[in-house]
């Protein structure tokens, strides 16, 4: 027995003493940044992923033309594949650290990015597009996010609905049986008196009951509010807008990234969601110039398919890893923890104008910028001014 | 006013509760077991007339008429694949287990097949709504359908058991299964008709449901179909009119506890009331006291 642990333990140390070698005298060789991308590339969420990627493919060849990081080229490693699942995520991005990965965009979802957070705290710099529960970067100082969290979203909801003065009195309508529906508007609600809104109607109904919203729509009626903000997914959205045309409630209407997908729901009659509004970073109809060079080439470049917001998420931290990395100065033959430290206290001095509003991030990671919001008008989105 | 409207949006709801109780009354009746599947045959069912007029262009009608027949025909199947070996099990909680293992079959396959969005459902029933006092109460037209379906639905199944032949041998096999097959009734056959009815029932409840509360996902029949079941437990299991009187009831309880009570505690107190109604009268409203002769 006695001998048998000390091989094992002997081997383990020479696997393990290999694996952290590895990527040292890759790195030694060239003279290239390598960046991994973990998402989900097949499977249910298998558009988020793919989006993920080839965005930040076209970010980087962008980059590259234009110098790369601090005089260094980028080189994109392949994506690694998690389908959304954390045990996935943690072996591809032990995959990709094998293959000489020195910073990370990525991990596209919330589950996913929460336990592949807790591995690379403090080693790897971490900078997720889109991953939006609140613990994905609260593991390590050096992991960074895109996108609003979910908390977020609800109290910017609030701060945009008072700035373009579209409301004064509110009424809520929520799945108090979720935990992303229940943060929105948790945040949202305690955010409105900061903001001069009145909630008159705060309504709940339950993920077991979700098929009869008659009596909560009639008290909102009733309630006299001139918004009703939404902060479900979709598919629960379409069939309160349903139910609202039906007691001819006529009411703004507002949701939050959930509510991004009501326009393809099979069979959905979209006039219903006509003047709806959504939080939302980035649409592919934005006029702006910056968003139509990136949408063109997202266009050329994969067959004529629109970039969605995961897509502008990720080309942002692309420039912003850039932007970071130019300030830090850091080169290619460092270790994946000290270009972590020097990029995230570069993090903090950087501003970038992306796709999804002007940046910049504070100490836990957090980004910092304006909320956009379209509204669906024709059947498709615009954006709002 | 406010009043009528809330018991309106109940009855609505309830009548939904009723079509499917009566499905799981029937089949628990004559079979004497609980089919947890009946909910995902509703969910089948909507698929198909959802796709036969979507994908096929079937008219509503036909498709209606489609999705009866392969919710009956999947009725039978499952009953002589999956339930009707375990008849004779010695427990009774195997073919229990056996209709929960079903219910997750369905949802998954169907899951693997249309994909896990929601579909919005297409209009197969086109009534105008009913306004009463002066536009302040409007009926829906489905729910003056689900209604009226519901009460035919009702007096027929009581009519097709109390005065056909099947209908009796039904009866018989509810009673007693050995004396019944003794007297020279088909004990597996009629049971397989029990299935195809109740199943046939289900393709009926799926399109009203959809109607009513038009989005359609693989597990758009499970949460209904639990709650269905309840009301069919209240109404006193087995009995014909008490699936309708205790789906309508539990319809109307958890409206009016939405807007009287909370939004939040609706189903809690849904299922409180089921537990006090089942402690002073535990065969349900309607349930007959049978005493078992040792």
């Amino acid at each position: 027995m006695r001998n048998w642990k000390k091989v094992l333990s002997v081997t383990a140390a020479a696997a393990m003493a290999v694996t952290a070698m590895t990527p040292v005298s890759a790195m030694a060789e060239e003279e290239t940044f390598k960046i991994g991308v973990i998402g989900p590339m097949t499977g249910d969420y298998a558009q988020y992923g793919t989006n993920v990627y080839n965005a930040a493919a076209i970010a980087i060849d962008e980059v590259n033309a234009n110098g790369g990081f601090n005089g260094y080229q980028v080189e994109l490693l392949d994506a690694g594949d998690d389908q959304g699942d954390p045990e996935k995520s943690v072996n591809a991005y032990n995959d990709l650290l094998d293959k000489g990965m020195q910073m990370l965009c990525g991990t596209v979802t919330s589950g996913a990015c929460i336990a592949v957070g807790a591995e690379a705290a403090e080693t790897t710099f971490l900078f997720t597009p889109s991953a939006s529960a609140v613990d994905c970067i609260t593991a390590g100082s050096n992991e960074f996010r895109m996108c609003f969290t979910d908390p977020a979203q609800g109290a910017k909801s609030a701060q945009y609905i008072s700035e373009k003065g579209l409301a004064s009195k509110v009424a809520v309508l929520y799945d108090s049986m979720a935990d992303y529906n229940v943060g929105v508007h948790d945040a949202f609600v305690a955010a409105c008196p900061e903001y001069g809104l009145e909630v008159v109607a705060d309504e709940a109904y339950t993920t077991d009951s979700n098929t009869d919203y008659s009596v909560q729509l009639g008290k909102i009626k009733d309630s006299g509010a001139e918004l009703l903000f939404l902060p479900n997914y979709y598919s629960d959205n379409a069939l309160i807008l349903q139910q609202a045309a039906d007691i001819d409630l006529d009411i703004q209407v507002f949701g939050v990234d959930g509510m991004d997908g009501i326009l393809s729901v099979e069979n959905f009659d979209t006039s219903l969601a006509e003047g709806v509004m959504l939080l939302t970073p980035f649409s592919a109809t934005a006029e702006d110039e910056a968003s139509q060079n990136f949408v063109k080439a997202y266009n050329d470049a994969h067959n004529g398919e629109t970039p969605n917001q995961f897509a502008a998420d990720a080309y942002d931290v692309i420039y912003a890893m850039k932007a970071a990395a130019d300030d830090a100065g850091i080169t290619p033959d460092m270790s994946n923890e000290d270009i972590s430290a020097a990029m995230s206290a570069s993090m903090l001095n950087i501003e970038i104008e992306g796709l999804t509003g002007t940046a910049k991030w504070t100490e836990d990671g957090e980004c910092d910028k304006s909320p956009k919001a379209v509204v669906i008008k024709d059947g498709a989105y615009e954006m709002m001014e | 006013m406010s009043f009528i409207s809330y018991l309106k949006d109940g009855i609505n709801l309830g009548s939904i509760y009723a079509i499917i109780a009566l499905g799981y009354t029937m089949v628990y009746g004559i079979a004497k077991m609980l089919n947890f599947a009946h909910g995902d045959v509703i969910m089948v069912g909507a698929f198909v007339i959802l796709t036969a007029i979507t994908k096929a262009g079937m008219s509503p009608l036909l498709s209606v008429i489609l999705g009866v027949v392969v919710c009956t025909v999947m009725g039978v199947v499952i009953e002589m694949v999956a339930y009707r070996p375990l008849r004779k099990a010695a427990s009774n909680l195997a073919v229990l287990i056996t209709a929960i293992g079903v219910s997750y079959l369905l949802q998954n396959l169907a899951l693997l097949i249309f994909g896990a969005d929601a579909k919005s459902f297409v209009t197969v029933i086109d009534v105008p709504n009913v306004t009463l006092f002066d536009g302040q109460l409007t009926i829906k037209g489905i729910t003056i359908v689900t209604i009226v379906t519901c009460l035919i639905i009702m007096i027929g199944l009581t009519l097709f058991v109390n005065k056909t032949k099947p209908g009796r041998a039904m009866k018989a096999v509810s009673e007693d299964k050995d004396a019944a097959q003794l007297m020279g009734v088909n004990v597996n056959a009629t049971i397989s008709l029990t299935f195809a009815i109740g199943s046939g029932l289900a393709a009926i409840a799926g399109l009203l449901l959809c109607s009513a509360y038009p989005t359609l996902t693989p597990y758009t029949g499970a949460m209904p179909g639990i709650k269905a079941f309840v009301a069919a437990v209240f109404g006193g299991i087995g009995s014909i009119p008490g699936a309708m009187v205790g789906g309508i009831l539990l319809g109307i309880i958890e409206i009016f506890g939405k807007a009287y009570i909370s939004s939040q505690v609706a189903d809690a107190i849904v299922f409180a009331v089921l537990i006090i109604v089942l402690l002073v009268k535990p065969t349900g409203l309607f349930g007959k006291n049978i005493q078992e002769k040792v």
